[in-house]
């Protein structure tokens, strides 16, 4: 029958549909509850300051080395380019706005999602899965204010520190490729950088992407931790998802934001 | 790992970070030269044309910065470009300053040069430069430069 068979694909569709938006609105609503409740991170601040070791120091190298690379091959590819039209000395100002401005929050976010959101996502996973979350309730501990909301707010707290160090590691790497390799003068990279970097425009927006990307790869690590289906391959999954999820909303988040950020001067 | 060597690792993490920043914001993004507490006052010029002058374009005298561009409108009475710059107090110029759209290098950015006149009297906030040269569009000066050509080409034949 062509109908029936046509109806139960429809069928299907708006279930798939209404599942991912009724997921949204429950996602949502987490992190209404999680914001409302979050008193008890704040006000026992040490719960937050552990959290903030677990997501930024200890992705402290990865990001720090990462930035360092990105700035050198940045410097290297870029010299290529820029001394074909004898604009060597630009060399700076490439290296800091594309840092500033693009790459430093949202490869320090991608790193931060895959080093710190899928450990949070894990630990909220197997917390559930070995019954923990149940004694909390038990005891009449919330375990959202006890153990989602300080990790959220560490993970907040340490992204726009880490998108900051990778930016100005990455300019060090470029300095130390360009300036000290290549043989660009030093006053110039650093001149004509100063120059064309402006605080409020690159650096400032720069600093509220990463804290965009800071609450949003959380949020998505939490909520997929706590919503994780509370078996061995249920945490392996939302691990994945949340992975998967926070990369895709890091870019397009980023796209979003840049075209709001850097499209709206007229021109000036 | 015990309490205080997670308070130390995290003050040192946060102190890294904000010094990430503040190097950002001081070495790369230049924000103490340029600073809100600078003092500055406003002259304005008219151009027939600005090129490609922009927002924030840096204003210099004899190659020093000692301004930059704050404001460009468009005059519907003169059909002309007004240019308001912030120079920076401690330069005082006279009232009989030039202004002219300079390009730094070929391909550079451009910038409004200041020349000194010879009169006593020094501009103050919310004066006009009167004497201004506009930018140099190049497809003019190319168009120019054939003209010049085709021009020549025939006088032979007269």
């Amino acid at each position: 029958m062509p109908i029936a068979a046509l109806r139960a694909r429809l069928e299907r569709l708006g279930g798939t549909v209404t599942s991912h938006v009724w997921r949204l609105g429950f996602a949502s609503r987490f992190l209404f509850y999680l914001v409302v409740h979050s008193g008890t991170a704040l006000r026992r601040f040490r719960l937050t300051i552990a959290e903030v070791y677990f997501a930024g120091v200890l992705s402290l190298v990865i990001i720090l080395v990462s930035g360092l690379f990105v700035g050198m091959v940045l410097a290297l590819q870029g010299y290529e380019t820029l001394q074909r039209f004898g604009a060597s000395e630009s060399l700076g100002v490439l290296v800091a706005l594309s840092l500033v401005r693009e790459l430093g929050p949202v490869v320090a976010g991608l790193l931060f999602a895959s080093r710190a959101g899928s450990a949070i996502t894990a630990e909220i996973g197997l917390m559930k899965a070995t019954e923990q979350i149940s004694a909390m309730e038990m005891m009449a501990v919330d375990p959202i204010a006890r153990v989602v909301a300080p990790r959220f707010w560490g993970g907040v707290l340490s992204m726009p520190l880490l998108a900051a160090l990778f930016s100005a590691m990455g300019i060090f790497g470029g300095y130390l490729i360009g300036v000290q390799l290549i043989g660009v003068d030093a006053g110039a990279f650093w001149s004509q950088m100063q120059a064309a970097v402006d605080w409020n425009k690159d650096i400032l927006n720069g600093v509220i992407k990463s804290v965009v990307f800071g609450v949003a790869v959380t949020w998505i690590a939490v909520f997929e931790g706590y919503d994780a289906t509370p078996t061995a391959e249920g945490v392996s999954r939302a691990t994945t998802r949340t992975v998967v999820t926070s990369s895709l909303a890091i870019l397009a988040l980023d796209f979003i934001l840049t075209a709001l950020m850097f499209t709206g001067g007229n021109g000036k | 790992m015990n309490r205080s060597t997670i308070d130390l690792w995290v003050g040192i993490f946060v102190a890294a970070g904000f010094a990430g920043l503040l190097f950002l914001a001081l070495k790369v993004g230049n924000l103490a030269s340029f600073s809100l507490t600078q003092t500055y006052y406003q002259v304005q010029a008219k151009f027939g044309n600005i090129g490609g002058l922009k927002v924030r374009a840096p204003v210099k005298s004899a190659g020093v910065l000692v301004g930059r561009v704050a404001d460009i409108r468009f005059d519907n009475e003169s059909y002309e470009a007004i240019v308001t710059m912030n120079i920076d107090t401690a330069y005082q110029f006279p009232r009989d300053t030039a202004a002219k759209i300079l390009t730094s290098g070929i391909l550079g950015e451009q910038y409004v040069g200041l020349e000194a006149g010879g009169d006593g009297v020094m501009l103050k906030n919310g004066d006009r430069l009167r004497l201004t040269q506009s930018a140099v569009v190049l497809e003019n000066l190319i168009s120019q430069f054939l003209f010049n050509k085709a021009a020549e080409g025939k006088e032979p034949a007269k």
